[in-house]
């Protein structure tokens, strides 16, 4: 999408925006609307976006594909690290209130940790689940230049169904 | 007032709902999905459910309909037309579409404070997210904490999607690049 200078220059303001937003709604879900999941898929969709207009093969250098899939497990890995925490500390499976000395905090910090936990594994398997749909069509059509945006596929294929 | 917007979303949602149906292009019925999710998250925003209302909006309308445009991509965006009788799928969408109605005479109007599911746990969630836990959000109050349990279970089920979704369209394909290349 080399010739659509609007949308190059929109998306590279609004990019930033958009991960900021995913933290705060993240961060903020103790207190507003909002959470892991729902900033998880903000976060994605920053990259998603970025994809759209760049190109498949310049987000892939900027969040390689390695690391998309070990961050899935990641999220899993803490919201489950949390839950043993509080085992080894002496109380129940995702029991917070023994995580610190003060029951309320130990709450907040649980919750903290969970939901980033989430956030986590929904943003990367978001990006993970655009890269194999986006990947699979270029590889099909046997591109080797994969800078193509997979947008202007996707209008390819609506246009003329092959 | 509410009876009002209460009124034109659910019209704009099953007038879409129609016209989603009744369309031949795929590509035009994939945009009217994200459209229908939107309408969605409006109706949930309006019974108060912000939480549900942010993640339709996100998920629903923004992410679902790139995945779909993508399907579409790998798949093509033509419609098989099978010219076949409606008869028998009006029949079942009458007959079930009576049976759900007549069952939501007998349940509680929304938001009833007397309706069994608002009187049973709830309160005790409301309460607790008060005394013990002290965050405002009883939403992620209750998801994070009181059923961390089944929130574990939702982000695993998640990431098990994830690894399906690349068992079946990532990892082999990039290994056979190399042969179609050749």
């Amino acid at each position: 999408m080399e010739h659509h200078i609007v949308l190059r220059v929109v998306a590279k303001i609004l990019i930033p925006i958009i991960l900021l937003f995913a933290l705060y709604v993240q961060f903020h879900g103790d207190y507003g609307p909002g959470g892991g999941f729902q900033a998880g898929v903000i976060f994605g969709s920053g990259f998603i976006l970025y994809a759209l207009i760049f190109g498949l093969q310049a987000t892939k250098s900027v969040l390689p594909p390695s690391v998309v899939h070990s961050m899935t497990g990641l999220g899993v890995l803490l919201y489950t690290g949390v839950g043993v925490a509080g085992m080894l500390k002496g109380g129940n499976f995702l029991e917070y209130g023994v995580l610190s000395s003060n029951p309320v905090a130990g709450q907040h910090l649980g919750i903290m940790l969970i939901e980033l936990g989430v956030g986590i594994t929904v943003s990367f398997v978001m990006v993970s689940l655009f890269y194999s749909f986006a990947g699979y069509r270029q590889q099909e059509l046997g591109h080797s230049e994969t800078a193509t945006n997979t947008q202007a596929h996707e209008q390819e294929t609506v246009d003329n169904p092959l | 007032m509410e009876a009002i917007v209460d009124f034109a979303l659910l019209t704009l949602l099953a007038l879409l709902a129609v016209g989603i149906v009744r369309l031949r292009s795929l590509f035009g019925a994939a945009m009217l999905f994200g459209i229908y999710s939107l309408l969605c998250a409006a109706i949930f925003v309006v019974l108060d459910a912000v939480d549900v209302a942010f993640t339709e909006a996100a998920v629903g309308a923004g992410i679902s309909t790139i995945l779909i445009l993508g399907t579409l991509s790998i798949t093509g965006a033509k419609l098989e037309v099978r010219h076949t009788s409606p008869l028998a799928p009006l029949m079942i969408t009458t007959v079930i579409g009576a049976a759900l109605i007549y069952a939501s005479i007998d349940m509680p109007l929304v938001g009833d404070p007397n309706a069994p599911a608002n009187l049973h746990i709830a309160p005790e969630y409301i309460e607790g997210t008060r005394a013990d836990i002290h965050i405002p959000n009883v939403v992620t109050a209750v998801l994070a904490s009181y059923r961390g349990y089944d929130t574990l279970g939702e982000v695993t089920v998640i990431f098990t999607a994830g690894i399906g979704v690349l068992a079946l369209l990532g990892r082999s394909r990039r290994k056979r690049k190399p042969v179609q290349d050749d």
